[in-house]
């Protein structure tokens, strides 16, 4: 019996095939500009750093303590109680180095990312951000792995309530 | 056999097609979901005019870059003036559409239909990987400049952190797939690498170096489902769909356990217990698990039961998942080697399942007799599970 697929069909080409025109095409771009409300419970989070602080909602009912905050805990279906002001440290969950940016183009100076579990929030509850006084090596061979980090943040008067009100986290005990 | 689900009719696939996966086809989206259309028409037996309504599988709108896609394509899908409905759970919509499919026919609602997917993200510049930018929180993570590949580099290197996984175990699998698809003829980087090779390739975001991921694919990919009445006046070899899962974890990534992929567990434990399967390990004769990346088959593997949490990369090195080994995982050559047109890349998984159960691997049929086998996949951001059990 033959082999399936059979003859399967489709006519690739190269990118050259496109700028020497020997494949027709066409461009457009499309543009959209959105203006995104926050809620009551990301408006505060974002507040809550142009004020130097990092906020979270407690579920009085299984306890666990959510950043960022949120109306809901998926976990009990109901609404979360209350505000929490969870701790600027934390630990390193994990962590890479990136070499690309979002467009996929390299970037001069590699980057690297971490998921931090912070303090005062539930274990496993963690952040994206990124790690700064860390070397390529330091997250290649894991040694940051499990190691606490404290926020630093840009001067009072640079917040713009943002996630980028934290510069980055770096590590508070030896690497 | 027992079913743990009452259905109105048990669910055959009896008709696959795919076209070429290419990094560029010159073929619009619509007419490519013809030729996968035509291609999987044919091996039924069947024409349009049997068919009692269409099911529609492409990942993110953006790709074609227009905002009503199922619509658009509707001509290509054979869809005109039929039943059309399409479904959409990020990377893991190939397998879900076919959910889908399952679950109009099992309800006795069709009698025959035809499930397609599609994706041809070549249209995007300057890559199209900057429109997963997109598909995150706009207030917690974009401002952050993230990049798709960040989370998953995130992922593995917990994963590897957890188990103490060396990233030269988890580069087998692509070596594996990668040399796998030199036997398929849609395949789009197929090779003999070694795993030095993957080890010195470029690194994008340590530890997820270009060896690790599947290629940008254009690409598309149908199959034929029906009802057991109309299966048997089809063929004397009807491949049963006996199970379907699928489950959804929290958008909030960061605060999952990176290191096991839990609704993945959810979706084969529902698709396990519909198809009567106590035991994954032992009764999947063979799998094909979603591997975008080379780490994800070992996560999907752990995930699915048909390994230990921290085992697939064991079981990896042993030869259990190759062809001719004990398990045998993807031998198609999966994303990594055929190439990952996502939607269809799905679409890919459960064909391979429906001809390796009929014997019509050619050169890929895996070693041993097979009478079960699983396809899965996975996506959205990194949060669904889709899971089909075949028999023969």
């Amino acid at each position: 019996m033959d082999t399936r697929p059979k003859n399967p069909e489709g006519t690739p080409y190269r990118m050259e095939d496109l700028r020497s025109g020997a494949i027709p095409y066409t461009e457009d771009s499309l543009e959209a500009w959105y203006r995104w409300s926050l809620g009551k419970y990301l408006g505060k989070y974002l507040e809550g750093l142009r004020e130097g602080k990092i906020y979270g909602r407690r579920c009085n009912n299984c306890e666990r303590i959510y950043v960022p905050p949120r109306e809901v805990c998926h976990h009990c279906f109901r609404t979360t109680d209350e505000w929490v002001e969870v701790g600027d440290t934390g630990r390193v969950n994990t962590a890479v180095v990136s070499y690309i940016s979002a467009d996929r183009g390299r970037v001069e100076e590699p980057i690297i990312i971490a998921v931090i579990e912070l303090e005062g929030a539930s274990p496993g509850i963690g952040i994206l951000h990124r790690l700064g006084n860390v070397s390529p090596e330091d997250v290649k061979s894991m040694k940051i792995f499990g190691k606490r980090v404290r926020a630093v943040w840009k001067p009072p008067e640079e917040r713009t309530g943002s996630v980028n009100d934290i510069l980055y986290f770096e590590p508070i005990e030896e690497v | 056999m027992k079913m743990n689900i009452y259905r109105k009719n048990r669910v055959a696939c009896v008709g696959a097609g795919l076209t070429l996966f290419r990094r560029r086809l010159m073929e619009t989206s619509d007419e490519l979901m013809w030729l996968a259309a035509r291609q999987a028409l044919d091996e039924a037996g069947l024409t349009i005019e049997d068919i009692d309504c269409i099911i529609f599988g492409t990942a993110p709108d953006n790709f074609d870059g227009i905002h009503m896609q199922s619509e658009a394509l509707a001509d290509g899908a054979g869809a005109v003036n039929k039943p059309y409905t399409r479904v959409y759970v990020g990377g893991g919509t190939g397998v879900f559409s076919v959910i889908a499919g399952w679950w109009h026919v099992a309800s006795g609602l069709c009698d025959r239909v035809l499930v397609i997917a599609e994706e041809k993200m070549s249209h995007v510049q300057p890559h199209p990987q900057y429109l997963f930018h997109h598909i995150f929180d706009p207030v917690t993570e974009k401002p952050l400049g993230v990049n798709l590949i960040w989370i998953f580099a995130l992922e593995m290197h917990r994963y590897m952190y957890k188990y103490g996984i060396k990233k030269e175990d988890i580069a087998l699998v692509s070596v594996k797939n990668k040399r796998n698809a030199l036997d398929h003829p849609s395949a789009q980087v197929a090779a003999k690498i070694t795993v030095e090779d993957v080890l010195n390739s470029e690194v994008l975001v340590w530890p997820v170096q270009r060896l690790d991921i599947s290629p940008v694919s254009d690409g598309a990919g149908a199959l034929v489902l029906v009802s057991e009445s109309e299966a048997k006046k089809l063929t004397d070899e009807p491949i049963w769909i006996d199970g379907v899962g699928w489950s959804l974890d929290t958008m909030y990534w960061t605060n999952r356990d990176l290191a096991f992929p839990v609704y993945l567990y959810y979706a084969g434990k529902m698709a396990y217990e519909m198809a009567g399967i106590e035991n994954p390990r032992k009764e999947i004769d063979f799998a094909e698990v979603y591997d975008p990346f080379d780490y994800k088959e070992l996560h999907h593997m752990e995930g699915l039961q048909l390994a230990r949490k921290g085992e697939a990369p064991i079981l990896t090195r042993e030869g259990v998942t190759e062809r001719d080994g004990d398990l045998p995982i993807n031998p198609s050559g999966g994303l990594l080697g055929v190439g990952n047109p996502i939607a269809a890349a799905g679409i890919m998984k459960v064909a391979e399942v429906y001809w390796q159960l009929r014997g019509m691997a050619g050169k890929r049929q895996v070693k041993k007799d097979v009478v079960t086998g699983l396809a899965q996949a996975w996506g959205d951001l990194m949060q669904v599970g889709t899971v089909v059990v075949m028999r023969r």
